[in-house]
């Protein structure tokens, strides 16, 4: 990562600062200029940046953190408390109509991901049992209509496409008869991306607007967009009325600072965020979130999240019981594998927890061929050695590590693994005894 | 020529109105040459997209310029910026399409790639070249058919084969053709991809490597896209792509909106790269060559 976390900054000008014992205004001061660097390198918008940094000042006085004993955490708890202000307290989904059509406009700039994203709408809604459709409205930019038609028939939901040279106006109209006719009730409008400041362009949206009188109209934005993020959002929604913003690409690494510009200045909610290059990846936005992500303080509570939804419960709970009578078998090994893998490419998982998402982080490279190994092993082992493992001799090893394609030093190292990890497990086992007694183990490793 | 120039500075003028007003604003407010000026051009450059780290650099520049020639005359200062941001982005090197060219183009999602390939066909074929376009986006849907409609406008021919299929392999099957068909310029399309993904980026080092290996006799260029849009994360985009292939040159797209693309300086400072084109609009010849002199005054309003 290029950007240094704020934390990070924030720690290094304090341990130079606490070395005088109290802090001064003027060392505030000196605080309130690393904050502002570090949301500039956010992108948040200079004047956003500006407004902000004043609020923090005024609260960090009025909250006494000059005479507290751990003032860097005191100010990061500030900033952040602000940031989830503004970037707005809860989260919203779409509002949908339970009795009648629900109609969502999508709009925004070129390259946006608008077509994209229309169609992981429709496929998050086809889930929740609505009908939907997405009607192409973009008909100036070469094979958009097809773009959705390829989307249409991965996600098994019907497009509504105009004749060729047919005007969107027309397309929107004939699509919502369409609809009606069919039992559509989750229409989604896919619109041409256009400048902000094109004016015909601009207009056209509103005579869609007027036409199809939408539930929802949603401009979505790329993540990645500098200090002109807040011209784009405030334009399309005076001209539109906005409902809502999706933010799109946030799996790259862009801290978004963009998120917290819009929130500010049109006070409009972000609902989604788009999450990768798969069509299931979208995901409600969440504002506490975001505030980390523009912190740089990693993102504990999305990867906590993520590990309890892949993780079944009933599974862990046997194994929960398996690691405290120490019976903790290969069959178990195997299982607890591929429930990580059930979570994402484990480097994805690595960059969400806080302080990983460094420059070292870089260098390490999570094998995940290694993994494939692993579990060919495992798989190679009759029942009886996977339970009980201590049965695995020589020629045991030798027909494991050719039934699994791999060597023996591989199936060494593996029963060398988990041996450590049992006697890990034991250790563990004892401590939490002490601790607690029997608090839940929800990921162990 | 003249509309050439004519649509450049359109493109332009909303960008340089922007930011030109601030600028002829702030120097008619201010009579002398104090801390407030210098803090006020820092939020110009930063509106910019510039970045902290090129705006500081290029304020101290012209501090010490200030300080070194006894400058106290406000309406001195302008000029002098404007020199400082010319010489930054100026090489006296551009890539060049010399007889055998493969070019091939790279960038995030949505910057623009397809877009851009259609154009720069089209200043190609007009120059009179042979001009051969690979379909290396193998995965959006429908960017093949988006490729297709480009080359059909521009009347170049076009290497493709179907949706999910290996893009080397693509690239491989526009090389040979190119050479077979005895073709000047070869430009290859490649699926938009987030520098932070290591497969993709895998696969981006592959088909440089194929190039490299295939047509070692042509003068290979990579062209990074950058939107100008793209705030601070485009110094981390660069630097990425730059980890998996040279890059030799920069293209920065929709500059005819309000986004200044100050970005490209900061780019150019990690990179040691040019700007080679810009992209103006979504007509067929709204790709135009980067003009250092014109894009300082039209943002400085000159």
């Amino acid at each position: 990562m290029i950007f240094e976390s704020l934390s990070n900054k924030l720690q290094e000008t304090l341990s130079k600062l606490t070395k005088k014992g109290k802090l001064t205004e003027k060392d505030i001061d000196k605080i309130l200029r690393e904050i502002k660097l570090s949301l500039l390198e956010a992108d948040v918008n200079f004047k956003v940046v500006k407004k902000f940094v004043k609020n923090i000042k005024e609260k960090a006085i009025g909250e006494e953190i000059l005479e507290s004993l751990t003032p860097g955490q005191q100010v990061i708890k500030i900033v952040n408390d602000e940031m989830i202000n503004l970037l707005g307290e809860k989260t919203e989904d779409i509002k949908v109509n339970s009795n009648d059509i629900t109609t969502v406009m999508m709009c925004g700039l070129q390259g946006a991901g608008k077509t994209t994203t229309t169609a992981k709408l429709g496929k998050k809604y086809k889930l929740k049992n609505k009908n939907p459709l997405f009607v192409a409205c973009d008909v100036y930019r070469p094979a958009a209509v097809k773009q959705l038609q390829v989307l249409g028939d991965k996600t098994e939901i019907d497009v509504f496409a105009g004749e060729e040279g047919e005007n969107p106006l027309n397309i929107a109209k004939n699509a919502l008869k369409y609809a009606k006719k069919n039992g559509k009730d989750f229409l989604l409008f896919d619109t041409a991306g256009r400048l902000h400041i094109d004016e015909k362009m601009m207009k056209e949206l509103e005579d869609i607007k007027n036409i199809i009188n939408p539930d929802e109209i949603l401009l979505v934005l790329d993540s990645m967009t500098g200090q002109e993020a807040v011209n784009i959002a405030q334009v399309f929604d005076e001209n539109l009325e906005i409902s809502g913003i999706i933010l799109s690409k946030i799996d790259g690494d862009a801290r978004g600072g963009a998120a917290l510009s819009i929130s500010s200045i049109i006070g409009k909610p972000i609902k989604f965020v788009t999450t990768g290059e798969k069509l299931e990846d979208i995901e409600i936005f969440h504002p506490d979130r975001m505030a980390s992500r523009i912190l740089g303080k990693g993102d504990v509570l999305s990867l906590i999240e993520k590990a309890q939804s892949s993780f079944d419960e009933k599974k862990a709970k046997e194994l929960e019981k398996k690691l405290m009578k120490n019976q903790f078998t290969f069959d178990d090994f195997l299982d607890q594998m591929e429930q990580m893998q059930n979570l994402g490419p484990l480097d994805q998982i690595l960059e969400m927890i806080p302080g990983a998402n460094s420059k070292k982080l870089k260098n390490i490279k999570i094998d995940e061929k290694e993994i494939v190994h692993v579990k060919a092993i495992i798989q190679s082992m009759t029942k009886e050695e996977r339970v009980k493992p201590d049965i695995i001799n020589g020629s045991r090893r030798k027909r494991i590590a050719a039934g699994s394609g791999t060597s023996i030093q591989k199936v060494n190292r593996l029963l060398r693994q988990y041996k450590d990890m049992k006697k890990m497990m034991k250790n563990m086992n004892k401590m939490g005894n002490m601790m607690s007694g029997k608090k839940g183990l929800k990921l162990p490793f | 020529m003249s509309s050439i120039i004519t649509k450049f500075k359109d493109g332009l003028k909303k960008t340089r109105n922007n930011f030109a007003n601030k600028i002829d604003d702030l120097f008619s407010r201010h009579l002398k040459i104090d801390e407030e000026l210098y803090e006020e051009l820092e939020e110009i450059l930063i509106s910019s997209d510039m970045g902290i780290e090129a705006t500081l650099e290029i304020i101290e520049m012209l501090q010490n310029q200030i300080k070194e020639n006894k400058i106290q005359d406000v309406s001195k200062v302008k000029p002098l910026l404007k020199e400082i941001l010319v010489k930054e982005i100026t090489y006296k090197e551009k890539p060049d399409q010399e007889e055998k060219t493969v070019i091939l183009v790279v960038g995030v999602n949505g910057v623009g790639k397809t877009t851009t390939i259609g154009k720069l066909s089209k200043i190609f074929k007009d120059e009179g070249k042979k001009v051969l376009v690979a379909a290396g986006d193998t995965f959006r849907a429908a960017a093949i058919e988006q490729l297709e409609k480009w080359c059909q406008r521009a009347q170049v021919e076009l290497v493709s084969n179907k949706e999910g299929s290996d893009p080397s392999s693509v690239i491989y099957d526009g090389i040979n053709a190119a050479k077979a068909r005895n073709t000047d310029i070869l430009i290859c399309d490649t699926a938009g991809r987030l520098h932070n993904k290591k497969n993709l980026m895998k696969e981006l080092n592959k088909i440089s490597r194929v190039i490299d290996k295939e047509y070692p006799e042509a003068n290979k260029l990579v062209y990074l896209v950058i939107d100008a849009n793209t705030g601070q994360n485009g110094i981390v985009q660069a630097e990425y792509f730059k980890e998996v292939t040279n890059i030799d040159g920069i293209v920065l797209t929709k500059l005819d909106g309000t986004s200044k693309g100050g970005i490209i300086v900061p780019i150019q400072r990690k990179l040691d790269v040019p700007v080679v084109y810009v992209g103006l609009g979504e007509g067929i010849e709204d790709l135009q060559k980067f003009d250092e002199e014109k894009f300082v005054d039209s943002i400085l309003n000159y």
